[in-house]
């Protein structure tokens, strides 16, 4: 015999992971249909089962076939990784100056870049079309690569209330053994900000993978374009007529920055926390 | 003793570098003198059309004129080419100016240290000294210079543009020159009807919509955080895993794909709803449900990071707390209100308030999920579920109406900055602190 007691919590668990379990599915299902769909024979967006009735791979060659797809790889990751070590320098190199030193005007460079920040970035838009176009820098990756890390400087914030927790005693053992401003950043800074500097090039290289808006102002041609923008175009010119094709492009995108996120999950959360007071 | 210092000071004011050479610093004495004679070519050459510039924004539009026999189009002055070049060169004068000012200050000092008797730093040790005690504005410099360019020029450029009248189709260089007009972009933004109807619409909008996404992802995050923390939940991790998923896909793809999925016509949404025998909803081209639809997705885009942040913080309040609370005889309401509540909003504040400030700029949920549709007849180039940004974002590059974009630009830095000073000074971070 099950006692009522215990039949009670039987009926719990099976409740609380049925909920789990309805919540698991809402998260996943976007995901799981476009990958179904990627592989699922014809074009249109409607189809008549979850399941397709055969497997085919069809999409992901077309998309090296028809379009640049590669090479769209190829420049996204160029231009990603560029700009996050660019960005992620800058950035350290910033909080470490306004965190480590005092020197004049460094209240109001703080709260100058702060400020600097609260402005919507497309706003300036057209002028660094116009600076761009001046420089002679349209429809080239460089531009991206400037643009991206451009504004890196101004997220110093994080950098420096991380660094102000790092105890000043490590840094004055390693002076008083010689060692020179330089080699206190790369030998006690950057490896204790390891979880810091992953959220930080995480989230820059996101950011320019992630970014079609200045890419597609930028880049001309098709030939160096680069993921987002070509995803951004085939789903906005064609989306009912190639919808499968452009499955299969959101997965080759999406799958390789899932995975560094979920890889680096921890980091991202410590990072993000890192700079907000903790009482 | 000879006077040092004043001759010093007095050769640098005349020319950058002479001091310097006074002073025996011959190789900084002669680069300072280069550069004092190129930046004076520069300026001189481009002050005075720089100041016209930005001062008339040019004054011969494009027109026909009569060159030998036939009318051609010669070319007339470009507003926008005159601002953006007028400001390169005053930042080149401001930058000049501090530089010259920089170098009457060392040769002072330089020739006081030598009245007492002190050896100047020959070149190399002047270079050292910089690397040594000069470190924090040496390595800041470049991050800086690229601020600058990218960041600080174009958007003095934005906001001068707020006071003009450049917008399509009547004042659109190089086909035609701009002016300024003061605040009348403005005025007109607030009073003009269709555009003051857009304006407070558009911003009425944006708040609700920056409320509601940022406190559903927050509670949304809590709930779920909650429910995988329980004692009752078997295999944590596996859920946890599986919820952050939507944080981890790039969030245009998501956004791409939710709009494919809510497509009222062939999206499986609906076609699942049939199946159960309800007729769906036109989830992105009805204004309601448009707004529901962002805000679903926005839910189900930005709950996974409240979560993560929430169970990192359950996980650190003390077991003891809630142990004392149950010999208290407290329930599992009154433990999670007086001990959980509390203690998530104390670390998490200042975040939720940055998200917020996330939430009134999250240009690519609208942008790509509706594109700011459907449309709204009685606003001016704007639809139902556009918020300020993505109306900006329009009004940049499809209206052209430049001016009127630059002061609701402004207008979100108004409210974001109010938001982000009074949310900064209440954190560790940018409180004058003391070295520890």
């Amino acid at each position: 015999m099950i006692s009522a007691a215990k039949l009670k919590k039987i009926v719990g668990d099976f409740s609380h992971h049925l909920l789990l379990i309805v919540i698991a599915i809402v998260t996943i299902y976007p995901a799981l249909w476009v990958v179904l769909a990627s592989f699922r024979p014809g074009t249109a967006l409607y189809s008549e089962h979850l399941l397709p009735e055969r497997f085919t791979i069809e999409h992901y060659l077309e998309l090296f076939r028809e379009f640049p797809f590669a090479q769209w790889y190829m420049n996204t990751l160029k231009i990603a990784i560029v700009s996050m070590v660019c960005s992620t320098f800058f950035v350290l190199l910033t909080g470490y100056a306004v965190s480590r030193f005092r020197f004049r005007g460094r209240k109001s460079l703080m709260s100058g870049l702060f400020v600097l920040n609260m402005f919507p970035s497309f706003m300036s838009m057209i002028a660094v079309y116009i600076l761009l176009l001046n420089m002679n820098l349209l429809n080239k990756h460089s531009a991206l690569m400037f643009v991206y890390s451009g504004g890196a400087a101004m997220g110093y914030l994080l950098v420096k209330g991380y660094f102000d927790t790092i105890p000043r005693s490590l840094e004055e053992a390693a002076r008083i053994d010689g060692a020179n401003h330089w080699i206190v950043f790369f030998r006690i800074f950057v490896p204790l900000s390891r979880p810091l500097i992953v959220y930080l090039s995480v989230t820059s290289f996101a950011g320019a993978f992630n970014d079609f808006i200045f890419a597609q102002m930028v880049l001309r041609t098709k030939e160096q374009q680069t993921l987002a923008v070509g995803l951004y175009n085939m789903v906005s010119s064609q989306f009912s007529t190639q919808f499968t094709l452009f499955a299969a492009g959101c997965v080759l995108v999406a799958l390789p920055i899932t995975l560094v996120f979920m890889f680096f999950q921890r980091f991202l959360v410590e990072g993000l926390t890192a700079g907000a007071d903790k009482g | 003793m000879k006077p040092n210092r004043k001759t010093a000071s007095i050769l640098s004011v005349v020319a950058m570098g002479l001091g310097q050479i006074y002073n025996r610093q011959y190789i900084k004495g002669i680069l300072m003198l280069l550069l004092h004679g190129l930046g004076l070519y520069y300026i001189v050459l481009n002050l005075k059309e720089a100041l016209w510039g930005i001062i008339t924004l040019g004054e011969k539009a494009q027109q026909l004129e009569l060159v030998g026999k036939v009318y051609k189009m010669v070319p007339g002055d470009h507003s926008i080419f005159l601002i953006v070049q007028g400001l390169i060169v005053l930042f080149g004068l401001i930058v000049f100016g501090y530089v010259y000012i920089a170098n009457i200050k060392d040769a002072y000092k330089v020739g006081k240290s030598l009245e007492q008797g002190i050896r100047p730093h020959n070149f190399i040790e002047s270079l050292k000294y910089v690397s040594q005690h000069r470190f924090p504005q040496l390595i800041i410099s470049v991050p800086l210079l690229f601020v600058f360019f990218f960041t600080v020029l174009p958007l003095v450029f934005s906001v001068m543009i707020a006071f003009t009248n450049y917008s399509s189709p009547k004042y659109l260089p190089p086909a035609n020159l701009i002016d300024w007009i003061g605040f009348d972009a403005f005025k007109q933004l607030f009073t003009l009807n269709k555009w003051a109807n857009t304006f407070y619409g558009v911003l009425k909008w944006n708040v609700i919509w920056a409320v509601l996404a940022t406190v559903s992802t927050f509670f949304g995050g809590f709930g779920v955080a909650l429910l995988v923390q329980s004692t009752r939940t078997r295999l944590k991790s596996v859920w946890r895993t599986i919820y952050i998923l939507p944080f981890a896909i790039p969030s245009f793809v998501s956004y791409l794909i939710m709009r494919n999925m809510f497509n009222s016509q062939f999206g499986p949404i609906n076609q699942y709803l049939k199946w159960i025998g309800i007729q769906g909803p036109s989830w992105l081209s009805d204004p309601t449900w448009a707004k529901v639809t962002v805000l679903l997705v926005n839910l189900w885009h930005g709950y996974p990071i409240s979560m993560l942040l929430i169970i990192g913080i359950l996980t650190t309040i003390s077991k003891e707390l809630y142990q004392a609370a149950e010999v208290d005889g407290a329930s599992a309401f009154q433990k999670f209100r007086m001990i959980t509540f509390p203690s998530v909003m104390y670390s998490l504040s200042p975040i939720l308030i940055g998200m917020f400030a996330g939430n009134v700029n999250s240009f690519s949920a609208i942008f790509l999920l509706t594109n700011g549709n459907p449309a709204n007849s009685e606003y001016q180039f704007a639809g139902n579920t556009d918020i300020l940004i993505t109306w900006l974002y329009n009004l940049t590059m499809n209206q052209g109406n430049y001016n009127f974009a630059s002061v609701i630009g402004i207008i979100i830095f108004i409210i974001l900055a109010t938001l982000s000073i009074w949310n900064v000074r209440r954190t560790r971070s940018f409180k004058e602190e003391d070295l520890n």
